[in-house]
């Protein structure tokens, strides 16, 4: 405590001797933080409470004898306390009105006594005592400055060590705490400095000015008037006169509020308050203060003018000014309340980083940045006497030279300045801005921007020694020749540059700049020696994002060009690494990058093309492979694969492909991987015979080249040539022997992909059973992560579509751990295994293992999936179930509410979901029963409602459901009556042979209510079907006769009911029941 | 010249120049001789003397650094007269045009180590690297500055710790960094100037 008392606080400057305490809002602040530490000190340290002060503190207090009780020996003017030490003193001692007190207990037992004047107890007793450290701990201890502060621990530590009685134990645990008070006190006034540091003659000036032009008559206004009690202005902008400077008063104002007197007011650094006023006969203002000391002007005037508080919100002023002051010279015209709190933040927010910092650092740390928290203080302290301007006037001085050394490029950069490059200084604290989110752009160049990244970067102390040298790097970056450059970036190159704390501190001292600035020279050492670092550093996420937005890429871009081959692989491979993110990726683009880059893979060409010869040179295929690299990272964007494509990136891609060079391939498998997801990038690498190649390379040895292109195999393999191709190349058997290593699971994952892809041919799938990669699948289902689960479950699904695979599955033990995962959760997994799972229940025998697993409750379950995908598989996967299970009728109604369920999903709106469903219907339909109760839940209807549809699918699969739903009672009616015969009636024109047999079969069904006949008759049905009749599926015949038969039927009747001799009018029984004898007579032949 | 003195002069030459071809000798002792001429030289002399040649690394090669110009002059010269003979000029511009990485890095070591006492001392590279900062602040400020910077040179490339570069320190730097090949200054013509010479002279 004793640096923070010795520096911190604000000692009246009156005289000599007893020097007082000056009251003002920081020494408040000191002494509230002391008081408490005091107050607590009994709890907190019971045992230190106890210790007795090498000499008693002693001071004159206010308070009475009477407020002492229990513990202490009272008589009426002496008290005495019951605490004594071990020659028997009383640690308590007073003689009205002098106090001797000899330990923490007893202080804080009175400071709790003393209780409203606790604080001035306190401000009298280290008033009376300025030194009370030395007091309290003895001479040793005491704090001469801020120099031998640290020895003076040592010290204490050496003592510590050389004798070790207890009561040196506690003596240096109370060393200690008072350190640690004293510290938190600096940090403690830190934060007020730091918000009195605003308060200079710039500040009130533009305030005055401010008010002045809200100021006049009217009620609008926020004051009637506001003035300067002098005309005078100081060349330091200073109105009051220099005496009163010292005092680091600045300017008294006289201001009118509508609600109140004139008030004069004095604006001192420390605050703005009342003073005594001024007499209209004097010239002199009374500069005594009588009132509280206020922050700035504007509080006061809030507090004292009611009408003032009232306008400034109304003028939104309040805004104006708070942006004014913390964003110093940010102009905001019109003020926006919700932006209003923001900036006040901002420097707390600094605050706290510091605070945070001493109070985490170790020991050694904090004591240095307490004497960095000290050398600011001294320079506040500075600043605070009377000729404040001269100071000032030097600290800027000071920081404005500082500032030339640091960012001298603007004059003289090598051959080619760059205009637009910022200052290191403005880069640093562009990055401060960022992190704090400070909101406004505008910010301009000034003395007092410049505070908030100096003060960070004293903050900034105790960073790691590479900060300083790759700073003094740096300078020599900005300020030297060539040579001198080139020798400054290989003794960078020497730097780790892999750690981040020297990327950033490259970035932070400005390096970045600096480094793309060099790129624009004509220098090729110096361009080489820049790319290699940036190259490296450019690992950082972070730096990767400067690099972009300080214009880094269309710089690389341009030396894509360059007739040095080195520096081309340089700014292949840096580029590499910036476009990680999809700004830079676009970035590239559109500065011609993938062109360029593209070109770099031709290396044929390259060869041809005139190069320099030098002693950096590299061979073509390098440039390639840098090429390659670089197209890797930017076809992660979808545009960029266009480009590639466009460009004839594949083309260049795919002969770069028939090398044998790993180190080459890698990126290009990788960057032909990445544009196969795109459609056409995939038709042009099915052009350039690329998976010959791609399969060449899946028996390379390298793993990771293995991966890519199993993962390039499996975007392709999407295409049905491109999956003939796998086979015909042989492809299928590397594939399945990749699956038995299983200690990759990225590679698993994409190997499996592809065979995923590749058994969606039946061929290929019987391919796979030969190569016993079936078993292994299957082997795959446990323990395995669930990207690799997804693939193999559909690649099972996939070979389930063969019979013979089916048998295997079941056999292996696989249905198993496959019905385990239809409890999981992952979407595509559980599409991929109701797949599979359904296509195992189309074998009976495998559908028995299934019911008894009670996996068909699961896939019914399912169906309450909120995804769609799922719900469509899962709905399909059941056709098969309820085709193939035992007594699937019982099995269906067993599950409640199942049969509701699968009724509503018919309001889906999505096809896929709306085909399964109906699907799954024709199946439940089967059995009477239920379909008596899906039924009641209204399926006719449902169905009829998505008849109108154009999808072929669900058009063959809702047909089919509707000839099912026929069989129950009336159906066939409501089915009339919902409009559904119409529609499928249109259904007949499609073009899918499927659609047709099942329309036809439905129609057959509904014609045998004579309503629906004629409602075909109506549409047309009777020429389609005739068609129809033709075809060569004997279903579709069959069906299309009868149906035809019906219309026919009925209009027979209707003719022989237009005849008198029968004149029963109700046409309709005697076409059901002449229907029924024909129909028995179509079934015979 | 006689046409047979030149081709005994062609056929001396390419036995010690291995890069060359005998025509391409034969063309620079040709423009050899048309720059003797032309630089007005003494009758008695037989070579460029070291403002002439001066004179062509300038015009020719494009280099800049008269200190360095100065240096790579006695780097060719390698008997010492102070004057550049025509072995000296196919020899040098061997270096220049098809230098091995070990030709190069000998050179440069040559031209920085001048008076052959076979160290780069600090104060050589002090004299080197003087001009290396743009002028700003005052003299001595500057002086400091460079004086840190032959530090990190020196920290960078004296191996063996003794304050100064031999030729094995070197050679370990410029292996490990090719940048560093000219480190003290440039000692070649740029790979642009040396295309341009070779499409006029072959």
């Amino acid at each position: 405590m004793g640096v923070a008392l010795t520096r911190a606080t604000q000692w009246s400057a009156a005289g000599h001797g007893t020097r007082t305490l000056e009251v003002t809002p920081l020494n408040e602040a000191i002494l509230t933080e002391i008081v408490m530490f005091v107050e607590s000190f009994i709890y907190k340290h019971p045992q230190e409470a106890k210790y007795v002060f090498v000499e008693p503190l002693e001071w004159k207090t206010d308070l009475d004898p009477s407020a002492f009780g229990s513990g202490y020996i009272v008589s009426e003017t002496t008290v005495n306390s019951e605490d004594v030490d071990k020659s028997g003193q009383p640690l308590l001692f007073l003689s009205v009105p002098q106090i001797k007190i000899r330990s923490f207990g007893q202080l804080s037992r009175f400071l709790f006594m003393a209780k409203s004047t606790k604080l001035t107890e306190a401000q009298a007793c280290i008033e009376a005592n300025r030194n009370p450290v030395a007091k309290i701990l003895g001479l040793d201890y005491k704090v001469i400055d801020e120099i031998s502060e640290d020895s003076s621990v040592l010290s204490i530590l050496d003592k510590i060590t050389k004798d070790d009685d207890p009561a040196s134990e506690t003596k240096m645990k109370i060393a200690m705490l008072l350190k640690q008070l004293d510290l938190h006190l600096l940090n403690h006034t830190l934060k007020h400095i730091s918000l009195e540091i605003r308060l200079n003659p710039g500040t009130f000036k533009n305030d005055i000015e401010l008010l002045k032009r809200f100021s006049g008559k009217g009620k609008q206004t926020v004051l009637e008037f506001i003035d300067y009690t002098s005309d005078y202005e100081f060349s330091n902008g200073c109105r009051a006169p220099p005496w009163r400077q010292l005092r680091g008063e600045i300017c008294y104002v006289l201001v009118k509020p509508h609600d109140a007197e004139i008030l004069c007011v004095t604006c001192s650094k420390g605050g703005v308050f009342l003073n005594g006023g001024k007499t209209d006969d004097e010239e002199e203002v009374n500069y005594e203060r009588t009132g509280e000391i206020y922050k700035d002007l504007v509080t006061l005037l809030r507090e004292k003018s009611a009408i003032f508080s009232e306008n400034m919100s109304k003028q939104g002023f309040l805004h104006v000014r708070s942006c004014h002051l913390c964003t110093e010279k940010v102009r905001v015209s019109e003020g926006q309340q919700k932006e209003k709190d923001q900036p006040d933040e901002t420097p707390r927010k600094t605050e706290d980083a510091t605070l945070h910092k001493a109070s985490t650092a170790s020991h050694r740390s904090a004591l240095e940045s307490s004497r960095i928290n000290l050398g600011k203080k001294q320079m506040t302290k500075r600043l605070e006497p009377s000729l404040n301007w001269k100071t000032t006037v030097d600290a800027k001085g000071k920081r404005s030279s500082v500032r030339d050394t640091q960012g001298g490029k603007h004059e003289g950069r090598l051959e080619k300045p760059r205009p637009s490059i910022l200052p290191g200084i403005a880069q640093f604290r562009k990055s401060v801005q960022k992190v704090e989110d400070i909101i406004s752009d505008s910010t301009s160049e000034s003395e007092e921007d410049e505070e908030p990244s100096e003060r960070r970067k004293e903050a900034n102390a105790d960073l790691p020694s590479e900060y300083w040298q790759i700073q003094k790097l740096v300078k020599y970056l900005k300020r030297g020749n060539q040579t001198a450059t080139v020798i400054a970036l290989c003794s960078m190159k020497d730097f780790k540059l892999a750690q981040e704390t020297c990327q950033l501190a490259i970035r932070n001292v400005g390096g970045l700049e600096v480094l793309i600035n060099l790129l624009e020279t004509d220098e090729v050492k110096c361009q080489i020696g820049s790319l290699q670092i940036l190259k490296e550093i450019s690992h950082n996420p972070q730096i990767r994002r400067n690099i972009v937005e300080l214009g880094g890429l269309p710089v690389m871009v341009n030396i894509l060009d360059s007739p040095f081959k080195c520096l081309k692989c340089l700014a292949a491979e840096t580029i590499a690494n910036v476009a990680k993110f999809r700004r830079a990726r676009r970035a590239v683009r559109r500065h011609g990058g993938i062109t360029k880059l593209v070109a770099l893979l031709d290396h044929e060409q390259n060869s041809t093309e005139p190069t320099y010869s030098s002693l950096y040179e590299t061979k073509d295929v390098e440039v390639a492979r840098c090429g390659a690299l670089a197209l890797w990272s930017c076809s992660k964007s979808n545009g960029n694969k266009e480009a590639i494509r466009k460009t004839g990136g594949i083309h260049l891609l795919a002969q770069l492909l028939k090398t044998s060079h790993e180190n080459m391939l890698i990126p290009v498998v990788g960057t032909l991987q990445e544009c196969a997801s795109e459609e056409n990038c995939r038709a042009a690498i099915k052009a350039e015979r690329i998976i010959e190649n791609l399969v060449k390379n899946l028996n390379s040895e390298n793993e990771q080249l293995q991966e890519h292109c199993a993962m390039a195999i499996y975007q392709c393999a999407e295409d049905e040539e491109t999956r003939h191709l796998m086979r015909r190349h042989g492809g299928l058997k590397p594939l399945a022997s990749l699956l038995n290593e299983t200690d990759n699971k990225e590679r698993l994952a994409a190997v499996t992909g592809a065979i995923w892809k590749c058994s969606i041919s039946k061929e290929n799938a019987t391919k796979f059973r030969k190569y016993k990669a079936i078993e292994t699948l299957v082997g795959l289902l446990t323990d395995q992560p669930e990207e690799v689960l997804v693939n193999v479950v559909g690649a099972l699904g996939e070979c389930c579509q063969e019979q013979e695979n089916r048998v295997i599955i079941r056999k292996c033990g696989g249905i198993q751990p496959l019905v385990k995962l239809l409890v999981g959760t992952n979407q595509a997994l559980l599409v991929n295994v109701t797949k599979a799972v359904g296509a195992c229940a189309v074998e009976p025998e495998s559908m028995m293992i299934i019911d008894s697993l009670d996996a068909v409750r699961l896939l019914w379950s399912l169906l309450k999936s909120p995804h769609p995908e799922v719900k469509a598989s899962a709905a399909w996967a059941l056709c098969p179930c309820i085709q193939n299970a035992k007594d699937a009728g019982e099995m269906v109604r067993s599950f409640i509410g199942g049969l509701e369920l699968v009724v509503s999903l018919l309001k889906s709106d999505n096809k896929e979901v709306l085909a399964s469903v109906c699907a799954a219907i024709t199946n439940i339909a089967k059995d009477q029963e239920n379909l008596a109760i899906i039924t009641d839940y209204g399926v006719v209807p449902l169905l009829s409602k998505i008849a109108n549809t154009t999808d072929d699918k669900l058009r063959q699969h809702l047909a089919e459901a509707i000839s099912r739903c026929c069989m129950w009672g009336r159906n066939r009616e409501a089915f009339g009556e919902h409009r559904a015969v119409g529609l499928l009636v249109r259904y007949l024109k499609s073009n899918d042979a499927n659609v047709h047999r099942a329309t036809a079969q439905a129609l057959y069904q509904l014609s045998e209510d004579a309503d629906n006949c004629i409602t075909m008759h109506e549409n047309g049905a009777v020429k389609l079907l005739l068609d129809m009749i033709g075809s060569s599926d004997h279903d579709l015949q069959e069906a299309a006769a009868g149906c035809i038969s019906n219309i026919r039927r009925l209009a027979l009747a209707i003719d022989k009911a237009r005849y008198p001799y029968n004149s029963n009018r109700h046409y309709k029984l005697p076409s059901i029941t002449q229907h029924r004898t024909c129909h028995s007579h179509a079934q015979e032949p | 010249m006689e046409q047979r003195v030149l081709k005994k002069l062609v056929k001396s030459i390419s036995s010690m120049v291995k890069s060359f071809k005998k025509s391409e000798i034969e063309c620079l002792i040709r423009i050899f001789h048309s720059l003797v001429k032309r630089a007005d030289v003494r009758l008695d002399n037989t070579g460029l003397d070291r403002n002439a040649f001066q004179a062509i690394l300038h015009s020719v090669f494009g280099m800049t650094d008269d200190m360095l110009m100065n240096r790579v002059f006695f780097a060719f010269d390698k008997d010492n007269d102070n004057y550049i003979n025509v072995k000296e000029w196919v020899k040098g511009l061997s270096v220049f045009l098809r230098g091995t990485f070990e030709e190069k890095l000998k050179f440069c070591f040559e031209v920085y180590c001048l008076n052959g006492d076979g160290y780069i001392s600090r104060e050589k590279i002090f004299d080197m690297l003087k001009n290396g900062l743009h002028q700003q602040s005052p003299e001595e400020a500057t002086d400091e500055r460079i004086k840190e910077l032959v530090d990190i040179a020196l920290n960078k490339m004296d191996y063996d710790n003794d304050g100064k570069i031999s030729f094995s320190d070197f050679e370990k730097a410029v292996k490990e960094d090719r940048l560093l090949l000219e480190v003290f200054g440039p000692c070649f013509p740029e790979a642009k100037n040396c295309l341009d010479f070779e499409a006029l002279a072959f």
